[in-house]
């Protein structure tokens, strides 16, 4: 995705040469990155399982509620390809953005999806989430898994993972049926909206929030 | 969620309404006149020809939760204590039992409809009038529960349109439908003495307010931090409703794949 920033910016780029170069770069590093071995099922699940195992060290921590926002956006950015959801949440208006806005605009997207999604976590201590397997989807796989909570019911909690990026990455959950980025998409386009369409405003909104 | 559904359209129970065929008959008709004019736009997750007036409903939705639903959730969840709420719950969800046999046996699912069947009596018997759940511990456990509008969807009937009904939430035009025709088709409403439906009556309101307690984190997040709590609102319970119908997962799964834009070059 950078190289196709720097092309959109350099006017030598669009030259079919340029086009058949960039197009060939692809195929590189398409094919070459499976040469680590494409991802198993069982990775899949582990990735999951080590996920849910770091949460739940942070949620039975004692740090105070910030630091264990902090802590969640760290998880985040290790486990998950934040850049495609960040990108997928923007829709369209991602082609439009420069280099230097997309990272201040990722940047302030996971911090907004880390404090969003990690204030619910404190309804897990004393719960647990049970890791089962995975099937076979769209770019990799889906991991099953079961959210126990005190007094719940229980709810699925469905993870989609692929190595798409070159390595193994969460890129979207769903929570009983809700999509992750399904529900990004609808409230980053309205606060895009809001914004008046202008990313440097949405970026700043999505910090304060 | 979706017991809590069923349960709900006790509500709107009055001494009047007993069930009759003919009266769900035209709730049928109603349901089938009210699809037909309403096709969702491709592509887009809501369709939602009634926005205005929904918008208007959700205003007063969410001042009722502000002003009286979450501070009186809040309180009844901090004097309530935990083994008191969740016979509630199981007292609500047990009456809700009977209705549901009849939606399974209209789904022609019939080993659900048995395994209801003894659900009910296990637990109105050993379970003490359902305060408790020994069938649970016999593996006679229901994931979720079903109502009319499931029915309507497994006979082939579209989602409709989306409605927010007043007090009741979030719907669809066929869902709605499904709540008015379960009111007729509860078996305890037809035959329990009038005693037994307050008391179910009485039992899904403190359902309602333990719920509205135990999601407290969510529906704030949804209702009092998203840019547009109408929306936000619509969104969940759509892809909620929709997954909860869903046959296999692979329905669940968003058919948009982020990683597409990585493998096409932009011009």
């Amino acid at each position: 995705m950078p190289s196709q920033k720097s092309q959109a910016n350099n006017p030598a780029a669009f030259t079919r040469r340029g086009l058949l170069a960039g197009a060939a770069a692809y195929a590189v590093a398409f094919t070459a990155s499976p040469a680590f071995a494409a991802m198993s099922s069982r990775d899949a699940v582990n990735h999951v399982s080590r996920l849910v195992d770091d949460i739940f060290k942070v949620i039975n921590g004692n740090a105070n509620e910030a630091r264990r926002l902090r802590a969640f956006e760290a998880l985040l950015l290790q486990y998950a390809d934040v850049d495609i959801m960040a990108r997928s949440a923007l829709g369209a208006a991602a082609r439009q953005a420069s280099a230097a806005e997309m990272r201040a605009y990722t940047a302030a997207f996971s911090g907004y999806i880390s404090r969003k999604y990690g204030r619910q976590f404190s309804e897990f201590i004393g719960g647990e989430i049970i890791v089962g397997k995975a099937s076979e989807a769209q770019r990799g796989y889906v991991v099953e898994s079961t959210a126990r909570l005190k007094g719940r019911q229980p709810m699925e909690v469905l993870w989609q993972i692929s190595d798409a990026s070159g390595a193994v990455k969460i890129f979207n959950l769903y929570v009983e049926g809700i999509s992750l980025l399904t529900t990004e998409r609808e409230e980053i386009g309205l606060l895009l909206d809001q914004s008046g369409g202008k990313i440097g405003t949405l970026t700043e909104r999505l910090l304060r929030l | 969620m979706g017991e809590k559904m069923t349960a709900k359209t006790r509500l709107a129970r009055s001494a009047i309404m007993r069930p009759s065929w003919p009266r769900i008959g035209v709730a049928f008709g109603l349901a089938l006149a009210l699809q037909a004019c309403s096709e969702p736009a491709p592509g887009a997750l809501a369709h939602d020809p009634f926005e205005a007036g929904n918008r208007r409903v959700h205003t007063l939705n969410k001042e009722v939760d502000t002003a009286v639903l979450r501070p009186v959730a809040l309180t009844y969840d901090a004097i309530t204590p935990a083994p008191a709420d969740i016979m509630v719950g199981n007292f609500s969800s047990n009456l809700s039992l009977p209705g549901q046999v009849v939606n399974r046996l209209l789904q022609f699912d019939i080993p659900e409809a048995l395994k209801l069947t003894t659900r009910f009596a296990v637990n109105s018997t050993f379970g003490i009038g359902g305060l408790f759940d020994p069938a649970s511990d016999l593996k006679l456990t229901q994931e979720r529960s079903t109502d009319f509008g499931e029915t309507l969807h497994i006979w082939g009937a579209k989602e409709g349109a989306y409605v927010e009904l007043p007090l009741l939430g979030p719907s669809t035009t066929r869902d709605t439908v499904g709540r008015v025709v379960d009111i007729f088709l509860d078996p305890v409403g037809a035959v329990a003495p009038r005693d037994i439906t307050r008391l179910k009556t009485g039992g899904f309101v403190l359902d309602r307010i333990g719920d509205r307690a135990d999601y407290d984190a969510q529906i704030e997040e949804i209702l009092y931090h998203s840019p547009d709590s109408y929306i936000s609102l619509r969104n969940a319970y759509l892809q909620q409703r929709r997954a909860a119908l869903a046959k296999d997962r692979s329905e669940i799964i968003d058919l948009e794949d982020p990683y597409a834009i990585t493998e096409i070059p932009s011009e």
